[in-house]
């Protein structure tokens, strides 16, 4: 490896490299697109690496519809901008049977929505790979993970059994039915991340930053009320406070941390002293220390 | 190591430090229980890495799990799977990430047991730099040995012995020193440009980060300061320019950009290019860019080049500096380890991918097997799984490659099984063989196209493939027998003819089934050549060896004829007694007994035998040559 080249640089090549790799050698890839800062770091390295054409796959969110609202604006700029189809797709029959985290708990409506939802719209574009924004520093189970992750025709993942991944030569072939999940992001830590949307001038969604904000505050998770379908407690009503998200996913299920910071530099350096790893925001993962790779082993991203 | 808490005041100060870092790719191995995870967990743990929610997991999962009573168990750490914290052993490789004041790490913690060795080939791909660790208590095993040999084959020259668990031996310098004479006096055969060794404790953090007062008798550096410090050469920007071309960007007609990542040199507009299999020559015009044109690119940057005439360019090519082409050849020497539970057998096809290019291969002479443990050479019909070995591979084209001591990326390839799509195994290039562009084919006046002509007929494979007692012979023969009747040329191959002349040679193992399909194919091959409808009646159980026989004639030279009949019913006919022989153990490696049969998945014919008489088949056959123009009606 050459030492000329800064961290970053580095990250960026390897991460370039692997998305047109996918381009080069899948039938029909996807590049997932969660709104969260590593999907925006995933979407602008897209861009770099076909400039100046356009990525030549589309975008697709899978929609549980309780994403905060400013998330979904923010999406269908994005992608206009980039100038990339936007497929979204929402499990319609879970939609219709009215399955939300309050009445059905986190892991039923995480496995209906999300899980299940993105295997309808895998298979229903027959998708042969998607690109994720996961990292290998974010979870235990996610560190053992391929860059190029192979799965089963039911989308199934066997950590006991991935291909062996040497150098940087992927291995993308797949038959009918089965697929690729790709991690551009594998190597990058969440300071790179910060670093680099700096260094770049990536647009992330403003909850990313301190505002006051509408929340209750849930068993210690701090919980913004971002719209009137989320059912208050006896007694609790939501009080207005200073408050940022390190992460973002469906809102009833992503805990605010209190915070002042409103630049990115305040939020690296809010970062670097932190003493909590950024998934603790998300509750599906409290479970059981298993429980990431049980979601992946069925699908989950 | 405290720089999350003393952040500077200007915090964009800071990131530009964070920018200028070194960085270092390292792999840990050792066995089973020499500490590795715990290395790593103690490394994090005292660089700051662990979060407070990630250690109150840590603090539940070692009550648990873990092996060290309520002591929390590092291990676990990194130990992420399920079925490794359940078993308390590393299954597959895992990568972390660490930072200090001089550099950022990455580290891969790779398994110990020799079943996983694949897994710990794969850590050992990306990395610059090994640490080995080896229980104090234990001292040199074969597995230190197997360890240190994988590193170098895979071209780490940097190496670091941890002898761990000096706590549990009183820290005796004695011991050290004989463990540090036993390593040295085979590690030296490696050449590793640096080798460290250096007496530690993981668990209780003696010598990892600091110098240890528990063993004043040690002079050297603890292992943290030797990874901060470690030079680490790298020379590949100074060395020829190459960049594998991945793909070709051509948003409009008026640029045509060619991506790839630079592997080795350094590239500017200006410099005279040439692509490496054509040998055409041009200059780059431009390095485009979402961030406007560069004035230059080195090794590791993924770009995108444009050219200054316009060249045939498309994925697979590779971009070489003018003055320093990369060789190209399609048969080479190279050391391949075998990470797939099905034997690699000499003369079967798959798939070599390095860098973009894809072709088909076959190990056409395994020269010798290494023994991973003692370094002994071997003799080797077969490899099996985590086995090495040297041997020479044949291409179906040519590649451009470099070898892989001088250049990794140039030199590294994969192999890929046709038809389970598993990487089944890796590989390094040594040289290139001269004999392959020595001998010439004769290039012959009567063509095939002349022989088959004065026969009036489109010369094929019919190739019969089915369980032993199906009903091939049978049908083959009347197929010929009614295509004789018509006045056209044909001959039978049969598989139990051939085998008594030919073939007499070969028994019935994984090996010699190969070579005896590679033989049949030959032999048709010539056949067609010679004009003949050519009828091959074997058994033939793998996909594979159909595959390659496939590939020695043209695409519609080749019909696949699958003569279906359920086992249960070949077994009751066993026209030869061969079915019972096998269920009384007298025969060995029986095709549907004690050997399996891989079914044809894209037959051009399946002729099912129950319910059909072999003459209505046979006529079936003549059919299929009538309607796709091999024969006349």
């Amino acid at each position: 490896m050459p030492q000329r080249r800064s961290h970053l640089k580095r990250l960026e090549a390897e991460s370039i490299r692997i998305i047109r790799e996918v381009a080069a050698e899948m039938k029909k890839p996807v590049m997932l697109y969660s709104i969260g800062k590593d999907s925006s770091v995933m979407l602008h390295l897209a861009r770099k690496a076909f400039y100046p054409a356009p990525p030549p796959f589309p975008l697709m969110h899978v929609d549980t519809t309780w994403k905060f609202r400013e998330m979904i604006e923010f999406r269908d700029r994005m992608a206009a901008e980039a100038g990339m189809e936007l497929i979204v797709h929402t499990n319609l029959q879970g939609k219709a049977d009215n399955i939300n985290p309050f009445d059905h708990g986190s892991s039923y409506y995480t496995q209906v929505m999300k899980t299940d939802a993105l295997k309808q719209a895998l298979d229903m574009h027959r998708f042969d790979a998607a690109f994720g924004g996961a990292r290998r520093d974010e979870e235990k189970s996610r560190a053992k993970e391929r860059i190029f992750s192979f799965r089963t025709a039911a989308h199934a993942w066997d950590p006991k059994n991935q291909r062996p991944e040497l150098w940087s030569i992927y291995n993308t072939r797949v038959k009918q039915g089965e697929s690729i999940r790709v991690f551009p992001l594998s190597n990058w830590t969440e300071l790179d991340i910060w670093q680099y949307i700096l260094a770049e001038n990536i647009p992330i969604v403003p909850l990313y930053f301190a505002d006051h904000r509408p929340v209750v505050e849930r068993d210690g998770t701090i919980i913004m009320v971002d719209d009137e379908r989320m059912p208050l407690k006896d007694g609790e009503s939501p009080e207005m406070r200073l408050v940022r998200f390190r992460t973002l996913g469906c809102y009833p299920l992503t805990g605010a941390v209190e915070s002042g910071a409103n630049t990115l530099e305040e939020i690296v350096e809010e970062m670097l002293i932190a003493r909590t790893s950024e998934r603790s925001g998300r509750m599906i993962d409290h479970d059981d220390s298993a429980s990431m790779e049980k979601k992946k082993r069925e699908g989950y991203f | 190591m405290n720089e999350l808490t003393e952040i500077s005041a200007n915090i964009t100060d800071y990131l530009a430090e964070q920018e200028n870092k070194g960085f270092l790719r390292f792999i840990t191995c050792g066995s089973v229980d020499d500490g590795k995870s715990t290395l790593i967990g103690r490394l994090l743990f005292d660089t700051k890495l662990i979060f407070e929610d990630q250690l109150a997991a840590l603090a539940r999962d070692s009550k648990k799990h873990g092996t060290l009573g309520d002591d929390i168990d590092f291990a676990l750490l990194v130990d992420g799977l399920e079925a490794e914290r359940e078993q308390g052993i590393t299954i597959d490789v895992a990568y972390r990430f660490f930072a200090t004041d001089k550099r950022k790490f990455i580290v891969a913690d790779t398994p110990g047991h020799e079943q996983y060795t694949r897994n710990m080939a794969t850590g050992a791909s990306t990395a610059d730099l090994a640490v080995i660790l080896i229980d104090a208590r234990k001292g040199v095993l074969t597995q230190t040995r197997r360890h240190s040999f994988i590193v170098s084959l895979l071209g780490i020259r940097h190496v670091v012995v941890a002898v761990n668990k000096m706590d549990l031996v009183d820290y005796s310098e004695e011991r050290f020193r004989e463990i540090e004479a036993a390593y040295r006096a085979f590690g030296e055969t490696f050449d590793f440009e640096t080798l460290e060794i250096v007496p530690v404790s993981a668990l209780k953090g003696d010598n990892i980060i600091e110098r240890s007062p528990a063993m004043p008798w040690y002079q050297g550096m603890s292992l943290l300061d030797h990874l901060n410090t470690v030079e680490i050469g790298s020379d590949e920007a100074e060395r020829p320019f190459r960049m594998p071309v991945q793909w070709v960007n051509r948003p409009n007609l008026d640029f045509r950009g060619y991506c790839g990542t630079v592997v080795s040199g350094t590239v500017r507009p200006g410099d005279k290019v040439v692509i490496a299999k054509s040998g055409r020559a041009t200059e780059i015009s431009r390095i485009a860019s979402m961030d406007g044109d560069l004035e230059e690119a080195v090794s590791g940057d993924s770009i995108t080049l444009l050219l200054k005439d316009e060249v045939d360019i498309s994925r697979g090519d590779v971009i070489c500096a003018s003055d320093s082409r990369a060789e190209v050849a399609d048969q080479f020497s190279a050391h391949l380890i075998w990470m797939n539970d099905e034997a690699l057998y000499p003369g079967r096809p798959y798939l070599l991918k390095t860098g973009t290019q894809t072709v088909t291969a076959t190990v056409t002479e395994l020269k010798h097997k290494i023994d991973v443990n003692s370094f002994e050479h071997l003799a080797a019909k077969e490899m099996h799984l985590n086995e090495v070995a040297f041997c020479n591979l044949s291409l179906s084209s040519p590649i451009a490659f470099d070898p892989y001591e001088t250049n990794r990326e140039m030199g590294s390839f994969i192999l890929i099984d046709r038809f389970t799509n598993q990487t089944v195994g890796a590989g390094v290039i040594w040289y290139a063989l001269r004999r392959a562009s020595n001998i010439h084919l004769q290039a012959l006046d009567v063509d095939k196209t002349a022989h088959a002509d004065l026969k009036g007929q489109k010369p094929a494979v019919l190739w019969f493939t089915g369980l032993s007692g199906a009903g091939k012979s049978t049908i083959a023969n009347l197929v010929e027998k009614k295509l004789h009747a018509r006045g056209r040329h044909t001959y039978l191959l049969d598989g139990d003819n051939v085998r008594h002349g030919l073939n007499r040679d070969l028994g019935f193992t994984e090996a010699d089934r190969v070579e005896n399909i590679r033989r049949v194919g030959e032999v048709s091959k010539l056949f067609v050549d010679a004009g003949l409808i050519t009828l091959v009646s074997f058994i033939s159980p793998f996909r594979a060896e159909r595959q390659m026989a496939r590939n020695l004639v043209e695409d519609d030279e080749f019909i696949e004829i699958y003569v279906s009949t359920p086992l249960a019913v070949a077994e009751e006919r066993d026209p030869k007694g061969l079915y019972r022989k096998a269920r009384d153990g007298q025969l060995k490696n029986f095709t549907g007994i004690d050997s399996p049969y891989e079914e044809p998945e894209n037959a051009q014919l399946v002729l099912d035998t129950v319910g059909s008489d072999a003459d209505v088949l046979a006529d079936q056959v003549v059919r299929y040559l009538e309607d796709n123009g091999y024969i006349g009606r």
